[in-house]
């Protein structure tokens, strides 16, 4: 049996190595070192760590003053408040500035749960994509968390990475080298390609199994870079495959599946279906519960491909 | 201060004014109120107090100075091509397409702007960064941050302010540009009367209050500095200063001069230059 880990705890333990490796790196909290997993960090290098209080605007601005002064800050908090409210700081005092800031937010989409829509992050990738400067990505397991962490502080510039915080299988091999701008084929396919983020990758990799039995062969891919998104693959898929249909737990607009369309639309036009939620709030509930009302599993995804295949 | 220092300065600061109204002129746009209620604050301390070199504007060991009110971009511009960051002739390019003067700030663009203002209120915190920056690597250079009166509405500012009294950094001096008008009227009228001094020294500052158009007051304030304490000075300041038909009215915020305001503002600049040789 395959163990299921929490991408955020993968998270709080790369932050950790990295944090020893390069002296430069400074974390910063808004008063949720536990839950955004900064904690680990925060013990080992305290001289490093700063918790700002709740004031996720002033963290957004201290970050970008300290990689002014030389340092790599990694500012953790909920996807909901940065950028939810970081918004304009984020534009102003990072992309605009091209500054080299690290915001690593946790607790993303219907994923969080019983919190409820206020927490529910659903437009933090369609907030940051469209931002200059700024490299998006949306790892999916433990294992391209891990690598996706790594390479935005290797990366000079702003960095927004979207950790989940859902159980999730290892789908990847450990030996796995995340790059940015490249998306991961996990299955090879030919009827149809699959293109999820985060934590709905495990979703369109169980559904291509389901497929495989009903005789349609999947391409399943991992895009945890969305930006810059792998646009070679994405034309690769759209003319070797009968379609897509991309998945996602985010708004419709704005995420990989708006992502996705603007590639082919403009090279190799072809059919794109997208699993996201679709122009209304969440709710509170159990995570499974809410992925079930709100469209994002296996089974939606599987009617997707049928409403393409026949 | 010696005197002929002081009348340096003057100088100076008439200069930047005059660079203001033609090049507001020239453009037909641009904020003088705020501009001019600042000028004595960024004369005097990259004329006279501040650790840079325009030849190497990103050298390691440097003071910093974050203008968080933004809009003040036409003193700001003027101060830093006659410190030598840029060539004067570039002002001219102000606010125009393809210039490197944008109406408010990017950093590094030009040579000398350490951060890019103008959505108010992100100032103070980028300067903390930067100031908990330099602490963390041994450098004991110092981090100005100007901030405008209006500009302190925003809630972000608070946030710094909270943060800066915890940390007590004496690294960093928070300025405040108390010109007691924003855009749309006095400050008093928008947000009502506080104690600004009172609640400062609330959240654990050592507050200096001074006179910020007084160059002599200024000198003194930033020698008042304390060690190992956070520091606010509110520099209480008029806005519009140096042409009195600008001064404490709200509508020059940002109005543009027409021929015969600019013909007057300038006579009067000329005219305070003749009193300074007297």
């Amino acid at each position: 049996m395959n163990s299921m880990k929490a991408p955020r705890d993968a998270y709080g333990e790369i932050l950790l190595e990295l944090g020893s490796e390069n002296e430069r790196v400074f974390v910063l909290t808004a008063d949720l070192a536990s839950s955004t997993k900064t904690g680990l960090f925060a013990k080992q290098f305290p001289d490093r760590f700063l918790n700002v209080g709740i004031a996720e605007q002033d963290m957004v601005g201290i970050a970008a003053g300290l990689s002014r002064a030389g340092f790599v800050p990694v500012f953790s908090t909920f996807a909901c408040f940065a950028p939810g409210r970081t918004y304009d700081q984020i534009r102003q005092s990072i992309a605009y500035s091209n500054a080299n800031v690290k915001i690593i937010s946790t607790h993303p989409g219907l994923s969080i749960g019983m919190d409820g829509a206020i927490h529910q992050s659903l437009d933090d990738i369609a907030l940051t994509r469209e931002l200059p400067n700024m490299v998006v990505l949306a790892p999916s397991d433990e294992i391209e968390t891990r690598e996706a962490v790594k390479s935005a502080i290797e990366h000079e510039g702003p960095v927004y990475v979207r950790v989940g915080r859902k159980e999730c299988p290892k789908l990847l091999d450990s030996k796995y080298k995340f790059q940015i701008g490249k998306g991961y084929i996990l299955r090879e396919g030919k009827d149809i390609t699959l293109i999820g983020h985060g934590s709905m990758v495990s979703a369109i990799n169980e559904a291509a199994g389901i497929l495989e039995r009903e005789g349609i062969s999947s391409r399943v891919i991992s895009m945890a870079s969305i930006k810059p998104i792998d646009r070679e693959l994405i034309i690769e898929s759209a003319k070797k495959t009968k379609g897509i249909v991309t998945a996602e737990d985010h708004f419709l607009y704005g995420g990989l599946y708006s992502a996705v369309c603007e590639v082919v639309s403009s090279e190799y036009p072809c059919i794109v279906k997208g699993i996201a939620v679709n122009d209304t709030f969440g709710e509170s509930g159990k995570p499974e519960e809410l992925y079930t009302k709100y469209g994002l599993t296996k089974e939606h995804i599987i009617k997707k491909v049928f409403e393409i295949l026949d | 201060m010696k005197c002929n220092e002081i009348k340096e300065l003057k100088k100076v600061a008439l200069s930047v004014r005059r660079d203001c109204i033609e090049v507001q002129k020239l453009v037909g746009s641009g904020h003088l109120g705020g501009s001019f209620s600042v000028v004595e604050l960024l004369t005097y301390l990259y004329f006279s107090r501040m650790d840079i070199d325009p030849k190497m504007p990103l050298k390691k060991n440097r003071d910093v100075l974050i203008l968080s009110k933004g809009h003040a971009s036409l003193a700001y511009y003027s101060i830093l091509a006659r410190r030598g960051f840029f060539p004067l002739d570039e002002l001219k390019t102000y606010r125009k397409i393809n210039s490197r003067l944008q109406g408010h700030t990017h950093i590094d663009e030009p040579p000398g702007v350490e951060c890019s203002t103008g959505s108010l209120g992100q100032g103070l915190s980028y300067g903390i960064g930067v100031a908990l920056g330099y602490k963390k690597a041994n450098l004991d250079n110092k981090v100005y941050v100007i901030l405008g009166d209006g500009e302190i509405q925003e809630g972000q500012i608070w946030e710094g302010i909270m943060l800066q009294g915890k940390l007590q950094m004496d690294n960093l001096i928070t300025i405040i540009d108390n010109n007691k008008i924003q855009l749309d009227d006095t400050c008093e009228n928008i947000m009502g009367y506080y104690n600004l001094k009172a609640v400062l020294q609330g959240f654990n500052h050592n507050v200096i209050e001074i006179d910020g158009n007084n160059f002599e007051e200024i000198h003194k304030a930033i020698n008042q500095i304390q060690e190992n304490k956070s520091n606010i000075i509110i520099a209480n300041t008029v806005k519009g200063k140096g042409v009195s038909f600008m001064e404490n009215v709200v509508a020059w915020h940002a109005k543009k001069l027409d021929d015969e305001e600019y013909n007057l503002s300038l006579n009067e600049l000329d005219n305070r230059e003749v009193h300074l040789d007297e």
